[in-house]
């Protein structure tokens, strides 16, 4: 009996910030055994970014890191020293699953580069995350999140024109390049045990964007097609009759993304104006007619200004109608709490918060997430226990800052 | 040629939109077998396009998608907005409406390892292929739902496109001007590229878990819930200190200033992080104001943070007489974090994806040859290309009903009098706009 989906599958994790360990965090919460490798006395950069609980900064308490390493085991090793070297070669030896998302180069100035790996572990996928792949132009060029967005295409169609292109909210741009790459390196693993060669994987954080269904690949797609872009900040977003997009309501704002045909009789029965339904300036093409907005909006706006974000919520289910929720509305949703959709971790350090739960439900196996590791905790299980160094070994190993 | 990672596997394709077709693409990228399955009679306007799309639709932004702006004799296979994703994948149609058409459905289903769909939660199981019914012609069947909220709960069966959950957890409203309503931030489609993505891991972890016991599963994924995470610092604000997040626009807490700036030229911005006080420093030796870096206003983060409009207008005055793509480099090559705001105009000729080949020559039947953007990732062993163009309305009947389910042409014949088989949709679904 199985008791999670990748129950047995061994990762080692060479990623800091968000989209390696969005990565790893996938298989961890999913039971691989992840074994994240930090430096020696700082560890993941990221456990030094907020937020933190009473804002009162601590290494052990970044909610961004305790949510990004749900569920893996934390060791400390110095990769330039060759003790540091030997104890990672032996972890990847045992492996089935390398991720790193060193700077290109990086990894094969440690001798961890992928020609490096695949002597140590043939059969080891190992995937590469960086922001232009492993060559190229721009390879050594930097991002953030912002600066990755705007490379990624979809920036310069964001926002209005006057006021200049817009990012995304957080770092989800980062966090969908640690998504999308957990996809391919599972793949790509179940690919060796069914028979095919353990590999290489380049994953791209601006190829990713570019090649993503956010509309950029209908987009690029489309300039290949006909030479010109369905989106542009000066375009209106709506493209129909039916409102497309964010605008005001009772207590807040509202969101539709109401665009078929056939939804027109039902969307006019809830505004209360079951009238428009034959009216012939709306009918047939005219649905399509941008001078008919203005109209059809003297009809919705007054609707729609009566109605509470909750009220949009629970009356407009066939419409695609929903509210434009803060994260408190999030966390007091009555859907989401009844559905569990979020997750009590008690860390030892940090204590007991609510973190996001599973990103989806397999019937067979929950999802389920442990503590993130503090700096080091599974030194002595993975070193000792695991790899048989004795303990006396390992306070010489920590004296010389390698652990 | 080396064996694909998922080679031998059969998907079918039961999606709509754009989490769900851009999930069984990369299935199709990876080596598996995908049959998307449609219909002749009930076309999906938000995934092929509107079957006889009218002239205002062509002259909008929208006419953009279809090539040369010509929907042609068949506009659903000319498509952009669906042929992004529909590489390497086969298309078989099926009336799902009709008993018959039910049958057919389950005796593919039989033959198949896994089902994807991410539509209304309600919309399979009224049409008697939920997982209750499907698990009784293939038990190991691997079936995967994805509607907006979840199969389960009060919003089950609520209607939802990705920009829906996107609102309803928090991403509208963490991004957008700072100043300005959410009317203004352009509706985005993050969640359905987030959902696709989880949609493959899911798939092949329940295969590896197929693998070890035999079992098929279920599997239910809310879109909404999958997105949830990748908001992790607003939400563990508020998880941890009661704290709602709004928007910071372009700016960081930590990285200042940030922001895009006007460049030379029409609409051409340059976006640009300052990570830390030495790429401050760096920075102002760039633009040949070294003077500004020891300057009290902006030596700190807290003093550039506070001060940051001031700045903002210090760096415009700057990127504005500069090169949105020359610019950059110049400050990247003195360590500063900067990139050009890319239009997809020069996407489709950026030096970086045309020396790496992102760009792949694809012929489509009815759409002509073109360069299609292709992937993220590279595998160094199994190469992948693209096997099969996207595939027209109902081109892969004759292999599906014919080769794998074993229907004689006699009846194919008379599943084409009834709806089931065809390349062209139904006169009666050729409606424009409404009526």
């Amino acid at each position: 009996m199985t008791a999670s989906l990748l129950s047995g599958v061994r990762v080692v994790d060479l990623t800091q910030g968000i989209s390696g360990p969005y990565c790893t965090k996938l298989l961890a919460d999913y039971g691989a055994e992840v074994i994240k490798i930090e430096r020696p006395g700082v560890g993941d950069m990221m456990r030094s970014r907020g937020p933190f609980p009473g804002d009162r900064p601590h290494h052990e308490t970044s909610g961004l890191f305790l949510t990004l390493n749900t569920s893996k085991k934390s060791v400390t090793l110095d990769l330039k020293s060759e003790t540091g070297k030997g104890i990672l070669r032996r972890l990847i030896a045992s492996a089935e699953i390398v991720v790193e998302g060193f700077r290109p180069g990086a990894a094969e100035a440690l001798g961890f580069g992928p020609s490096a790996v695949r002597e140590m572990n043939p059969k080891a996928v190992m995937t590469s995350i960086s922001n232009f792949g492993q060559w190229g132009p721009y390879r050594d060029y930097r991002v953030t999140e912002l600066t990755a967005y705007a490379i990624g295409a979809s920036m310069h169609s964001t926002g209005v024109p006057e006021l200049g292109p817009l990012k995304l909210g957080g770092t989800v741009t980062l966090f969908q390049a640690g998504n999308l790459a957990a996809a391919v390196t599972l793949a790509t693993w179940y690919g060796v045990r069914e028979g095919s060669p353990g590999q290489h994987i380049d994953y791209s954080i601006m190829e990713g964007q570019l090649a993503s269904p956010d509309r950029n690949g209908q987009c690029l797609l489309g300039i290949a097609y006909s030479g010109d872009s369905a989106f542009r900040r000066a375009h209106s977003r709506r493209f129909t009759l039916l409102p497309f997009g964010a605008g005001p309501c009772a207590d807040g704002y509202a969101h539709f993304t109401a665009a078929q045909p056939h939804w027109w009789s039902r969307f006019c029965q809830i505004i209360g104006h079951p009238e428009l339904i034959a009216d012939p300036r709306f009918a047939g093409p005219n649905f399509y007619n941008m001078d008919m907005f203005d109209a059809f909006d003297a009809y919705f706006l007054p609707w729609i200004l009566s109605k509470t974000k909750r009220e949009v919520m629970e009356g407009c289910p066939d419409v695609a109608g929903t509210p434009v929720n803060t994260m408190e509305d999030l966390f007091n949703d009555r859907h989401f709490r009844e559905r569990g959709a979020f997750a009590e971790i008690t860390h030892p350090i940090a204590g007991r918060h609510t973190y996001p739960g599973a990103p989806f439900r397999p019937a067979k196996a929950p999802w389920k997430a442990a503590p993130a590791p503090t700096l080091g905790q599974h030194n002595e299980e993975i070193l000792c226990e695991r790899l048989g160094y004795a303990k006396h070994s390992l306070v010489k190993m920590a004296q010389a800052g390698v652990v | 040629m080396e064996r694909l990672p998922l080679h031998g596997i059969r998907l079918l394709d039961i999606t709509v939109v754009w989490a769900g077709p851009f999930a069984s693409m990369i299935f199709g990228d990876l080596g598996a077998e995908v049959i998307r399955v449609e219909s002749v009679t009930t076309p999906g306007h938000m995934t092929r396009g509107h079957p006889n799309p009218p002239p205002n639709v062509i002259s909008s932004p929208r006419g953009a998608y279809y090539v040369d702006r010509d929907p042609g004799e068949r506009p659903w296979n000319r498509y952009s907005y669906f042929n992004f994703a529909a590489r390497q994948k086969l298309a078989a149609t099926v009336d799902l409406t009709k008993a018959q058409g039910r049958e057919i459905m389950m005796r593919l289903i039989a033959t198949s390892d896994v089902l994807l769909e991410n539509n209304r939660n309600s919309t399979l199981k009224k049409l008697g292929i939920g997982y209750d019914e499907v698990r009784k012609v293939r038990p190991d069947i691997i079936y995967l739902s994805a509607p907006a909220y979840g199969t389960t709960g009060p919003y089950a069966n609520f209607k939802g496109f990705g920009a829906n959950t996107e609102a309803v957890v928090g991403h509208t409203w963490l991004r957008g001007y700072p100043d300005a309503d959410p009317s203004m931030t352009f509706v985005v489609f993050h969640s359905d590229a987030a959902a696709g993505a989880s949609a493959v891991f899911a798939l092949v972890a329940a295969l590896e878990h197929r693998r070890r016991t035999g079992e098929g599963q279920f599997i239910d994924m809310s879109q909404a819930e999958n997105m949830i995470p990748h908001l992790t610092q607003a939400f563990m604000d508020y998880s941890m200190n009661g704290r709602s997040q709004t928007s910071l626009g372009n700016r960081d807490t930590a990285m200042t200033p940030q922001g895009a700036y006007k460049a030379k030229g029409e609409d051409q911005w340059i976006a640009i992080s300052i990570e830390s006080d030495a790429q401050w420093a760096a920075f102002c030796a760039t633009i040949g104001q070294p003077s500004l870096a020891k300057d009290l206003r902006f030596k700190t983060v807290i003093a550039r943070r506070r001060n940051h409009d001031e700045l903002d207008g210090i760096i415009a005055a700057w990127t504005q007489q500069h090169d949105a793509y020359k610019a950059p480099a110049t400050l990247q090559a003195a360590g500063i974090t900067a990139m050009p705001v890319l239009k997809y105009e020069e996407a489709h000729y950026d030096p970086h994806l045309t020396e790496r080949g992102f760009y792949e020559l694809v012929a489509e039947p009815d759409a002509g040859v073109h360069l299609h953007p292709t992937r993220g990732f590279r595998l160094s062993e199994t190469p992948i290309h693209v096997r099969s163009p996207g595939p027209m309305l109902g081109e892969h009947n004759r292999y599906v009903y014919g080769h794998l389910l074993g229907y004689s042409a006699a009846e194919m014949r008379r599943f084409k009098e009834e709806k089931h088989i065809g390349k062209r949709y139904d006169a009666a679904a050729m409606t424009v706009g409404t009526s």
